[in-house]
């Protein structure tokens, strides 16, 4: 019984730490490797864009300056991408209020998969159809999710490639808010 | 009457490592589903190799075809590939079908998308099983680890732009 019991432990050992090989691998790819072009935007003015939201709606970047924006580039297709999208959601509605803007822009060929998943996701900010000229803005978007963080004085001062840390990007994006 | 009782809880120890065990193997094996994870590695080729290949004169030069996103590949992709249709998708299944249906099966292709980290791209692997289903025999897919732009653009190979 006792010899079983010490192969039962020895197998879950493994199993364990080749479950952890493979979450460090998930993890690594998760966050992601900094794309050069991207992130030399850090620290510049966010190149200004204005396109036509879902609802046929003209938003210029420049509107919001004032806010601190949280600018995701994302598609339907982007699993990474819909698994941020309640959290962008909530923080709308809890920090809309105090100056936060988040801005969705979407990577997708075609509008009404977005429309949908929108709808599905009760997404409550704008969203607008991207293409290959506002990724080109932002040092090409050649993998999702990116996402931006812009200050109230419209500069980049932080950028995500991959899927956020959700917990630390809300904590970077309160401090740009002033909250402790 | 102890030995008993300290033997029964022996054993609902054991049986509960073992549910332990196969929950684990269980989960990992879900993870893995319907992912790139599941293309054999011989079936794989390293973007620094798709490079080698390109630029050496007078090698065999395999039809390249990018399997993700129009708007991605618009805006960087390697030079002489063409867009074949995003595989996720029932009509990008339905392009690509069509533009290889002539092929001889023999013909050397790559398939890339890079969208997304490689365990996590919905287009590779249903794009590499069309390929296979329609029996084309020397077939590859780009490994991207990340995405196109860490793993190809960044790593200076040529990109090419527009639809």
């Amino acid at each position: 019984m006792r010899r079983s019991l010490l192969a039962a432990l020895l197998l879950c050992t493994l199993a364990g730490a080749q479950a952890d090989v493979q979450a460090g691998v998930q993890a690594s790819a998760q966050a992601g490797v900094e794309s050069r072009a991207q992130a030399s935007l850090i620290g510049k003015t966010a190149p200004e864009f204005v396109r036509e939201d879902l609802s046929g709606k003209q938003v210029s970047l420049a509107e919001y300056r004032g806010k601190v924006v949280l600018l995701n580039f994302w598609a339907t297709w982007c699993a990474s991408c819909v698994t941020e999208i309640p959290a962008f959601a909530s923080w709308q509605k809890k920090y809309g209020g105090r100056g936060l803007q988040v801005l969705g822009v979407s990577m997708d060929d075609d509008a009404p998969p977005v429309r949908a998943l929108c709808r599905k996701l009760k997404v409550n900010y704008p969203v607008v159809m991207g293409d290959e000229n506002v990724g080109e803005l932002y040092g090409g978007v050649l993998g999702l999710p990116v996402t931006y963080l812009i200050d109230r004085e419209g500069r980049i001062v932080r950028h995500y490639q991959g899927e956020v840390d959700l917990k630390r990007l809300e904590r970077e994006m309160r401090g740009l808010l002033g909250e402790p | 009457m102890k030995s008993i009782v300290a033997v029964n809880k022996l054993t609902r120890l054991a049986a509960l490592l073992a549910l332990a065990l196969l929950s684990a193997v269980c989960s990992t094996a879900l993870a893995q589903a319907g992912t790139a994870a599941q293309i054999p590695a011989a079936d794989q080729m390293q973007p620094s190799e798709l490079a080698q290949m390109l630029k050496s004169p007078g090698a065999d030069k395999p039809l390249v075809l990018q399997v993700g996103s129009h708007v991605l590949y618009a805006q960087a992709h390697i030079p002489g590939s063409e867009y074949a249709g995003a595989a996720a998708q029932e009509a990008g299944r339905k392009a690509l079908s069509e533009r290889v249906a002539k092929l001889d099966r023999g013909t050397m292709v790559v398939l890339y998308c890079g969208c997304c980290p490689w365990g996590k791209c919905p287009n590779i692997d249903p794009a590499y099983k069309l390929m296979k289903s329609l029996g084309f025999t020397r077939l590859k897919v780009l490994h991207i680890a990340d995405n196109f732009g860490t793993d190809w653009v960044d790593k200076g190979y040529p990109v090419a732009q527009g639809r």
